[in-house]
């Protein structure tokens, strides 16, 4: 146990640690869901402290990594035009597109602006009454609502040159997707926290019920994380299967009306592709017929982009939790976040950076020489 | 992108018919929207995700997150700016140009 002193209570995190190995008696694998939970995980050597027989599986919960390139690369095409203000996010600017990023974009002269809030790019677009603002929403149901009011915000204020390139993935049927799957070793689940800070809980006991699966809902932080694995294996150890909220200082269970009231006005539910896994179905959100004036992709013709995936890149693994990112060939050669070959070792919620970040791996010479020891 | 950082009201006021407010992380004060928590007050704390208040939090709570966000140096990654943190990571200098460094 060697990283506990780092737990912000190392008493409590020692207390959760020990009634986890002494509650477990059989191999059980255990999805987090959410990207940010995996940071926490690696940083904090969690998967390490816990019992062998417990595995933490790395689910698909980063935004820019299930992020379709088709979609990057209109993004691309979108901010290199003339008269063209592009915001985004500052974690999107180094995702690499087929051959470009928008940080090269602005390099050569695109107009690409990193913004906080999506509200920040719509005061762009009021300050600029000639330009066409195009904010880029990506994200899951934590990013939604602020993209969703602001396209609401637009609409109401009249503001007719702001428009967003909307690319929004919803949990329920990820995890659905996951569990259909021929490959799934995943008994039990750390459900996003934020996620449901928003959604509440109610879309998970159908899916804990029907695939007889734990739901725990979790935060992010080490002692979060310990207490969604005690809660998670406590149910698997005595056959149960139900949703459970261990972050009940920021879900309830209805989670946010008035967000979810605005989500179902703005956008409607589509399939979606996510990066690496394919199209899901219901697993996204478009914006709706009555705000379609606003979606970027009307506006801009953009069909037609050929991509082009890196051979090399496993990233569709990595998101599926069949592969560890220092599996990877390319890991920490050919794919640092210097030189990255697919969003996981770019974003900051990506499986691949936080392995590369925060572990201790035992690479081959050369990878070893590229990967930082923190 | 999906850290959503907790946050405390310093004071709220209308603006272009919406209600906003100006929160305090940890000595970083930024803008944020209210609308999704009508009910919240100035002194109360709320976790905030990208410039959007969500869900009420108890200060307690709020005060050991950001203390522990702030040893972790996630405000840093959270309130920095993206062009440098892009430009440190791809080993080149940020660009040049109006609007880059907002």
């Amino acid at each position: 146990m060697k990283y506990i002193d780092e737990f912000q209570d190392p008493e409590l995190a020692r207390r959760l640690l020990d009634d986890i190995h002494s509650t477990v008696t059989r191999p059980w694998a255990l999805m987090e869901v959410c990207g940010g939970q995996t940071h926490t995980i690696i940083r904090h050597g969690i998967d390490q402290l816990l019992p062998e027989k417990v595995e933490l599986i790395h689910g698909p919960g980063c935004p820019v990594c299930v992020t379709p390139l088709e979609v990057i690369d209109k993004a691309l095409e979108i901010a290199s035009r003339p008269g063209v203000i592009f915001c985004s996010f500052g974690d999107m600017l180094r995702v690499p597109g087929t051959g470009r990023d928008l940080f090269q974009v602005r390099g050569a002269g695109g107009d690409v602006r990193v913004v906080y809030s999506p509200l920040d790019a719509l005061r762009i677009a009021q300050r600029n009454p000639d330009r066409e603002v195009v904010f880029f929403g990506i994200g899951f149901e934590t990013t939604a609502p602020p993209n969703a009011m602001t396209v609401y915000q637009a609409r109401r204020l009249g503001i007719r040159n702001f428009s967003l390139l909307v690319s929004h993935v919803r949990v329920p049927p990820a995890i659905e997707a996951i569990m259909r799957s021929p490959s799934c070793r995943v008994q039990g689940f750390l459900a996003a926290g934020h996620v449901c800070s928003v959604m509440g809980v109610e879309e998970y006991p159908e899916l804990a019920e029907r695939f007889r699966v734990p739901i725990v809902v979790t935060g992010f932080e080490p002692l979060d994380i310990l207490e969604g694995v005690r809660r998670t294996v406590t149910q698997l150890e005595r056959g149960e299967h139900t949703v459970d909220n261990a972050y009940p200082r920021a879900v309830r269970p209805e989670g946010n009306t008035a967000a979810r009231a605005m989500l179902e006005d703005v956008f409607e539910v589509t399939d979606r592709a996510w990066r690496g896994i394919g199209v899901i179905p219901d697993s996204g959100w478009r914006l709706s017929a009555k705000y379609r004036d606003h979606d970027a992709e009307h506006r801009f013709s953009v069909d037609g982009i050929q991509t082009r995936e890196p051979a090399e890149c496993r990233s569709g693994e990595v998101l599926q939790g069949l592969l560890k990112p220092h599996e990877c060939e390319a890991f920490g050669t050919l794919c640092t976040p210097r030189t990255p070959l697919g969003a996981t070792m770019v974003s900051s919620e990506g499986a691949c950076a936080a392995y590369y970040l925060y572990r201790r791996l035992d690479l081959t010479p050369a990878a070893r020489e590229a990967t930082p020891v923190v | 992108m999906c850290l959503a950082v907790p946050g405390r009201v310093l004071d709220i006021e209308e603006r272009d018919g919406t209600r906003m407010a100006n929160v305090d992380f940890g000595g970083v004060v930024k803008e944020v929207c209210l609308e999704y928590l009508p009910d919240l007050q100035v002194g109360e704390y709320a976790i905030v995700h990208v410039g959007f208040a969500l869900q009420r939090l108890d200060e307690e709570s709020a005060k050991q997150t950001l203390e522990l966000f702030a040893t972790l140096g996630m405000l840093q990654e959270e309130f920095g700016d993206p062009w440098d943190l892009a430009a440190e990571a791809a080993g080149t200098l940020p660009p040049e140009g109006e609007g880059a460094r907002r």
